[in-house]
């Protein structure tokens, strides 16, 4: 008889006895336990539900392959991860400010959000902006917003990771020719660009161009950064969106690793070798809600994506095969209902992420359910993660959850589900088909409405929403963050400025030249780069390519 | 005799993407026995307007998560109104502060629904505020 036959036996002999005098006396709560995303949880897990996982060959040691104890082998005993807040909002001048606060706080990465004009390319005096500008994000219409943003901000000493996709290849020209300005070489510059314009087809919807065209302007990004920015990260692949619209975890991170293998491929296509640039590819996934589950994930992820490297792409450099990764606080887990306790959640978050192993994580604020986040809610999200990192010794240890028969088992089953997923959208032929026949949208659809559901429906609680309400609560909507309504007017008239003091003959000139380059399917950055300099607008610049190639109409199925 | 449907158009105007609300407001409402037309993101008010007017509906339902509401809801209710269809009934959902309600409410907007809002609540909400089906 083995080990693991003796401890079924006692296992059975257990639920025979102890347990079922138990249940006769008193029921459990539920009939069955499953997680946030429906995976079937046991009432207890034993060594025998990890018999099946071999040590060495699937869990293994950290920096080493399948990676699932995580990326590097000292971790956060080397250092913590970077802390991220997201931040922008309002004229570049505020952003500013914001950034040079959080960073005298001691973050040492920025994140740049963007208004959503500057996201779809829209100068900030479009007709279609009104209403838009400054509004979730800071307004970016030439190099001079950019020269306030990161005044007093040298480039060589931070790291900025941009939340910008369809217009990705202008901000990063953008950034170039900002650290030209200040003497910071290109190949000198880090951060992220996200340039994951798959997912926006799929879930945010913040795409301009065709497919087609908006693959060719991310593979631009990557082909020129392998080139000219070696420490840049071309493309933060990003699960995120995908589960706030509505996936679930098994879902995320199928999906993630789909747009990834479609975006390897087309790097191929390019002639690049997979090891060329496959290690400046870095990751995002959602903290939601269920904590356990968030944790097998982000170890499955590493140990899926490493064997996808290894055996699909056969990539050799140890450094492909790193699933480096940006967590942050889902937002559709934060409730508009008693908002303070949105504090607990974040920093759930923050647990999840830092049990998950992350190299940059990201906390929400409480009062996202109201408005962008304030300064004092945004610190102490901020807070948040230095005391977990500082004061609870999670950091003391690599991967503390590894050996955990439920966190092991769960890691396993979710990996064999996303491979079942991987292996149903090679079937339809590839990522882009699956997005564009409507299969990955449906699956999403399947998900959200079956969590929301649950939700009305009462069988899953959320607190001050569906129990423990309150008819009348406190209000805290003196302390939201208040957006100018002026603003509008203040950056159309700044935009005005900048056109009237600009060299219009160069700016025509430089367009000329992108336009040329467009037609001949070049890469593009070179000729952006030309443009911002002499102030061309996001506008201008991608106004021709919208005259080349057309805009994206959302099919909008239900 | 048929029963005629009361006809919901659930819209997303200005340049937000995030239809994830939008989209199980769409299906709780179809579930609810409402004839719905969802446009998909991105649309001009213009569009909106049209849309409903060409398809006859009784209520326009909007999403709003970017702060951009209180500069878009007054231009659909003006155009509506300039397109003599300022009968329609609106309601919108989103990231909206209580506090903006009543200001809402007196542009002509019928009800506003905040985060956390059980989608049966928006399916009354329509089925109350319904004319009369056989009339």
């Amino acid at each position: 008889m083995t080990e693991i036959d003796k401890i079924s036996a006692a296992r059975s002999e257990w639920e025979t006895t102890i347990l079922k005098e138990q249940l006769a006396k008193a029921p459990e709560s539920h009939e069955v336990f499953t997680t946030e995303s429906g995976i079937p949880v046991k009432r207890l897990y034993t060594p025998a539900d990890v018999a099946g996982i071999d040590y060495l060959s699937d869990i293994g040691f950290p920096g080493e392959f399948p990676y699932t104890r995580g990326v590097y082998p000292t971790m956060y005993r080397g250092r913590h991860w970077t802390m991220r807040m997201y931040a922008g909002f309002g004229t570049a001048e505020d952003t500013n400010k914001r950034f040079r606060y959080l960073l005298q706080g001691g973050m040492r990465g920025l994140s740049m959000a963007f208004d959503l004009p500057t996201q779809l390319g829209y100068d900030s005096d479009d007709p279609l902006a009104e209403g838009s500008v400054g509004r979730v994000g800071v307004a970016v219409d030439t190099l001079a917003d950019m020269e306030i943003i990161f005044k007093g901000i040298p480039l060589d000493q931070i790291s900025t990771s941009m939340t910008i996709n369809a217009p990705a290849t202008v901000l990063l020209a953008m950034y170039i020719a900002l650290g030209e300005k200040q003497g910071v070489a290109a190949k000198k510059l880090t951060g992220t660009t996200q340039n994951d314009i798959l997912k926006e087809f799929i879930a945010r919807g913040t795409y301009i161009f065709p497919p087609g065209p908006s693959m060719k302007l991310t593979m631009d990004v990557v082909e020129y950064c392998f080139k000219h920015l070696p420490k840049w990260n071309t493309l933060s692949i990003t699960g995120y969106h995908i589960r706030e619209a509505g996936a679930d975890a098994v879902q995320e991170l199928a999906f993630t690793l789909a747009n990834a293998i479609a975006y390897i491929e087309a790097a191929q296509q390019r002639g690049l070798d997979v090891d060329d640039f496959a290690s400046r590819l870095s990751y995002s996934l959602g903290c939601h809600r269920d904590l356990f589950e968030e944790v097998a994930k982000f170890r499955a992820s590493r140990r899926l994506f490493a064997r996808i490297m290894r055996e699909r792409f056969n990539a050799k450099d140890p450094a492909s095969l790193l699933f480096r990764t940006f967590s942050g606080s889902c937002g559709s887990t934060l409730v508009a209902q008693q908002p303070m306790n949105n504090t607990v959640r974040i920093a759930m978050h923050a647990l999840m992420g830092i049990l998950g192993g992350h190299q940059a994580i990201h906390t929400a604020s409480w009062d996202e359910g109201h408005a962008l986040p304030s300064e004092e809610a945004s610190k102490l999200s901020l807070r948040t993660q230095q005391i977990l990192a500082h004061e609870s010794g999670l950091t003391n240890t690599i991967d503390p959850l590894a050996g955990s028969y439920y966190v092991e088992s769960l890691t396993s089953e979710i990996e064999t589900r996303v491979t079942e997923y991987l292996r149903q959208i090679d079937a339809q032929g590839g990522m882009l088909k699956a997005i564009e026949n409507g299969y990955v949208g449906a699956e999403i659809q399947r998900s959200s409405i079956r969590l929301q559901q649950a939700i009305d429906a009462g069988e899953k609680v959320i607190v001050g929403v569906n129990q423990y309400t309150e008819e009348e609560e406190t209000s805290h909507a003196d302390q939201y963050l208040h957006i100018d309504q002026d603003i509008d007017a203040q950056q159309r008239k700044k935009l005005q400025m900048v056109k009237t003091g600009r060299d219009n003959a160069a700016v025509t000139k430089s367009l000329k030249e992108l336009s040329v380059a467009i037609d001949g399917n070049e890469n593009l950055i070179p000729p952006m780069i030309e443009a911002v300099k002499c102030y061309a607008t996001i506008g201008e610049i991608c106004n021709l390519m919208r005259v080349r190639w057309g805009e994206y109409k959302d099919p909008s199925v239900l | 005799m048929t029963e005629k449907k009361t006809r919901v158009l659930i819209s997303k105007l200005g340049l937000d993407g995030h239809d994830r609300g939008a989209k199980l407001v769409a299906h709780a409402l179809k579930e609810a026995g409402i004839k719905v037309f969802y446009q998909g993101i991105r649309h001009t008010i213009n569009e909106v307007v049209d849309k409903a007017i060409q398809e006859q509906v009784e209520f326009i339902g909007m999403s709003f998560l970017a702060g951009d509401h209180m500069t878009i809801v007054p231009k659909v209710i003006n155009e509506l109104k300039q397109k003599q269809a300022g009968n329609i009934k609106i309601f919108i959902g989103g990231i909206i502060l209580k506090e903006q309600i009543p200001e809402l409410k007196s542009m002509g907007v019928q009800q506003v629904f905040l985060p956390g809002t059980p989608l049966k609540e928006i399916a009354d909400y329509v089925k109350t505020h319904a004319a009369k089906q056989d009339l």
